[in-house]
């Protein structure tokens, strides 16, 4: 409440935004909300590009046999749609965007702690995205997203680039988290204590472990790949003395945990979203802030549910499934924490609000055929068939696209200062959720059927399915450009937006909007919790009810 | 029960039941389904309660500030948490079925290869993408790849089992009368979606009669001196014959003797299935794995008293020959009444006709 940086030289000084001018300022700024927003510029772009090469995918899958492209096309699309999606546009994505632009807002901070790595993350991204791109383009690269060995060992199309490209991204990922862990350590504004950080920032904490714990052994084993490759030692491939195995223990050791570092930072947007728009404290702050350490901890151990039919041990692959339903149950503590929040609050149902409800939906069933999984018997039939990609894009897509959408919305007025078209908003998350159902549970059926994954051709029994997914990716692309059309009106003509529309109690929305270059004029002492709503919104509501 | 079992299994679009096995999983699938259907239903039903009864009212509405109490966050916490376990104390009760393979089973070499799979059976034909086993049998399949991982998949068992290049996997089953597609489950590159299989599941005593017939064929072959096949391996007579011939072309008898006498390494007398004492105090069973390991990696795991000298076999054997030598080793048994291995009634000795 004495967090007011309200005073007039405030806001006449000029924003982040129109100042300073020129291209220059941006391309070498150190301002994380400069940075913040080039991300956002990257990330899209590469979700549109991923988003293309997806629907190029479902329309190949309409009928049976080819239909617009060769097979080896296709393996190379569904190469470029994962890498390109996972790399370059979930990993990076909510922290990127988001956490750069209100991790210091949160904290009363005037930046992250060390802004020029910072600057350096963006381009660390934009070096490795364009090596990866390209070297996949220019080689063709057919392995998946996975770069499962012996295959890419020895297959004919070139690997190299991507890895290299991978690797860069991937310091870039970890110099992210480092600077939030710094920053979130050490720049806590005066009344900030551990229990009275925002839930992004918990939820950001836990991500940020996971990036610089694991990382590093995702670029050790695409160094091993690449060197195998290049060199022909025999690292992976048995035909040279290799443990094929050995590969999958290692990508998985990180890939495992990177699906947390995709899916908490959906977790930490949403526990904002829902406390602002039910207008409620969050029931539960301790378990939900624990709840992602809790699954950033057991995320490292249960790698293993990948390998249920890879001829890993009996007792192993108990062990990783026993443990992957701990994962669950921080999950499910979430959902439940989330649900009692709405209790006696004062809902708004805003566009923000719609997508923490798609959210939400997507999660519980995402989380539950996790759950399926886990149970080992059931994996047995389903790994590696339609019904995993079913899953994994609920939890991706459903759970974390709904959460950057609703990040989105929810912050896109203290961004830059403008409101968007309600109307125009509501019409696309509908369309948004309504699509990704109908693109997704198909999946699950034809997951039950026993199709494959990554599969050019398929027989006719699994047709009708296919139509049906294939149906919903167009509804959904459809969606997309429907956000991207209202949002760039808005930001050119949209309604002045003021400082707190929502009337949020959340710390970054007592500054101007957008907000100003320093942040706050001085440092600010924080004496309440975020987001308590005993005393009604903050008093600068200009927009909603 | 029958159509409840039906009913469900066309809701969720799950193929047919193709062993008692599948029947097993699809019950677990059932449960997992209905709880989680009302669980997820329950809860967004909450919210969405929640959400019409507590709209906003009042531009500047306050709202209480709720904490829960321990014992809400236990409850919520133990009830997901018991239900979970249970799941997977089912669900793991049968992974442990399926990765224990019963004695008495039917052994099938399988090999997957780009794009193609090939069966071999010990003392009987080799084929193409055609598995023929007999129904109400057990049928233990000992997995491998010649060159990058598949996935031997069929959808109507609810069974799928890597092949791995350079080592083997089995898993096993009891099928019952049919024909069922078989698929790869591991992307390995252009024909991955072609490379499909059917599994043909005879009753026992055709199966009997067709492996009969094609052993005499098989062993016309061998006597015409013809090879029936023209892969990079000597298929001439059974499995085991080969496995005896290339034991000896390659060497292995200079160090290891079949008859219980100790030499270099250890005796393959009796070896197969015995417990093994390694040199780091482990010990383990010799299986196919074993066997096979020992092979591509000899210092990997040394018999206790023995010294790590072999040279690895990587590369220089194939997988198949490697199986052929494998089965060689299981055939040599001091309790077996011939030199042949027992195969339960399937087998019939080709020589003696």
């Amino acid at each position: 409440m004495s967090l007011s940086p309200t005073s007039d030289a405030v806001y006449n000084s000029p924003n982040y935004l129109t100042a300073p001018t020129g291209i220059r300022s941006w391309l070498l700024t150190l301002d994380h909300k400069r940075i913040g927003v080039m991300y956002l510029a990257l990330v899209v772009a590469a979700f549109a590009l991923g988003g293309f090469f997806a629907l190029l995918l479902r329309l190949e899958l309409l009928t049976p046999g080819p239909t617009v492209m060769d097979a080896m096309t296709y393996n190379r699309m569904f190469t470029l749609h994962g890498v390109i999606m996972i790399f370059l546009f979930m990993i990076p994505a909510i922290p990127g965007v988001f956490g750069n632009f209100f991790l210091p807002l949160m904290l009363g901070a005037q930046d992250v702690a060390f802004p020029k790595i910072n600057l350096l993350t963006v381009y660390l991204y934009l070096i490795g995205a364009t090596i990866a791109v390209w070297g996949m383009i220019q080689g063709g690269t057919d392995t998946g997203w996975t770069f499962y060995t012996p295959y890419s060992t020895t297959t004919v199309t070139t690997l190299s680039p991507v890895l290299l490209g991978a690797f860069i991204l991937g310091m870039g990922s970890i110099l992210t988290g480092l600077n939030f862990i710094v920053t979130i350590h050490t720049l806590r504004a005066p009344g900030i204590s551990w229990m009275r950080m925002p839930l992004f920032v918990w939820a950001m904490y836990a991500t940020s472990i996971i990036q610089v714990l694991a990382t590093p052994v995702l670029g050790m084993t695409l160094l091993l790949v690449a060197i195998e490759k290049t060199f022909g030692f025999g690292i992976f491939d048995p035909a040279r003395g290799g443990d094929p195995i050995l590969f999958q223990h290692l990508f998985w050791f990180y890939s495992h945990p990177a699906v947390y570092i995709m899916v908490l930072p959906a977790m930490a947007v949403i526990s904002e979203v829902v406390q602002t728009f039910a207008r409620k404290n969050m029931y539960g702050y301790k378990a939900v802030a624990f709840s992602s350490l809790g699954i950033a901890f057991v995320g490292f151990f249960v790698w293993g549910h990948h390998l249920f039919t890879s001829g890993q041990s009996t007792f192993a692959s108990g062990v990783f499934g026993v443990l992957s339903m701990f994962v669950g149950i921080f999950t499910a503590v979430k959902v439940f924490n989330w649900t009692a929040t709405l209790y006696k609050g004062a809902i708004q149902v805003s566009t923000p609000f719609v997508y923490f409800l798609g959210f939400l939906y997507f999660l519980i069933f995402g989380g539950l055929t996790g759950i399926a999984l886990s149970t080992v018997s059931l994996d047995v039939h389903w790994q590696d068939t339609y019904f995993v990609v079913a899953h994994f894009h609920f939890i991706m897509v459903g759970a974390t696209m709904m959460a950057f959408l609703a990040a989105l919305h929810y912050w896109w007025p203290k961004m830059f200062g403008r409101m968007y078209s309600e109307r125009w908003s509501l019409a696309a998350s509908l369309l948004v959720i309504l699509g990704f159902n109908a693109t997704f549970i198909p999946q699950f059926l034809l997951g039950n059927m026993g199709m494959p994954r990554r599969y050019y051709s398929y027989p006719q029994q699994f047709q009708s399915l296919n139509v049906a997914s294939t149906a919903g990716a167009s509804v959904l692309g459809f969606g997309f450009v429907l956000v991207l059309v209202y949002l760039v009106a808005s930001f050119f003509s949209g309604r002045v937006a003021g400082p707190n529309p929502w009337g949020s109690r959340g710390y970054e929305w007592d500054t101007p909007s957008p907000p100003n270059l320093l942040n706050f004029p001085e440092t600010p002492v924080i004496t309440r919790g975020p987001h308590e709503y005993q005393d009604g919104p903050s008093a600068e509501v200009t927009h909603g009810h | 029960m029958n159509e409840l079992n039906d009913l469900l299994r066309r809701i969720l679009f799950l193929p047919v039941q193709g062993s008692d096995f599948a029947r097993s999983v699809d019950h677990l699938h059932f449960f997992v389904w209905s709880v989680s259907m009302l669980g997820a239903a329950t809860t967004l039903s909450v919210a969405l309660v929640f959400v019409l009864r507590y709209q906003r009212k009042k531009t500047l509405q306050a709202t209480p500030h709720i904490e829960p109490k321990p014992i809400h966050e236990a409850l919520l916490i133990g009830g997901p948490l018991v239900l979970f376990l249970t799941w997977f104390a089912i669900g793991y009760s049968q992974y442990v079925v399926l990765q224990t393979p019963p004695k008495e089973a039917m052994d099938v070499y399988v090999q997957g290869k780009k794009w193609m799979w090939k069966f071999a059976y010990p003392g009987g034909p080799n084929s193409t993408d055609v598995l023929r086993v007999p129904a109400g049998r057990p049928v233990r399949l000992l997995l491998t790849s010649r060159d990058v991982i598949h996935s031997f998949y069929v959808p109507a068992l609810r069974l799928k089992q890597d092949a791995l290049p350079g080592r083997y996997t089995q898993t096993w089953f009891n099928a019952d009368p049919g024909r069922y597609p078989i698929f790869c489950a591991e992307y390995c590159g252009l024909g991955h979606s072609a490379m499909l299989g059917e599994l043909v599941v005879m009753p026992a005593a055709e199966f009997d009669a067709w492996m009969d017939e094609h052993r005499r064929t098989n062993q016309a072959a061998a006597q015409d001196q013809r090879p029936i096949a023209a892969e990079d391996i000597d298929v001439r007579g059974s499995l085991l014959e080969q496995g005896r011939r290339i034991a000896a072309t390659q060497g292995c008898l200079k160090c290891h003797s079949v008859d219980g006498s100790r030499h270099i390494g250890p005796t393959w007398l009796d070896l197969y299935a015995s417990k093994v004492k390694l040199e780091d105090g482990r010990t383990i069973v010799a299986d196919e794995a074993y066997l096979t390991r020992s092979m591509m990696e000899p210092n990997a795991e040394i018999v206790a008293g023995y010294k790590g000298v072999m040279p690895t076999f990587q590369g220089k054997l194939s997988g198949p020959e490697a199986a052929a030598i494998a089965e060689f080793i299981k055939s040599l048994r001091t309790d077996a009444p011939s030199a042949e291995p027992q195969k339960g009634p399937v087998y019939v000795p080709v020589t003696d006709k």
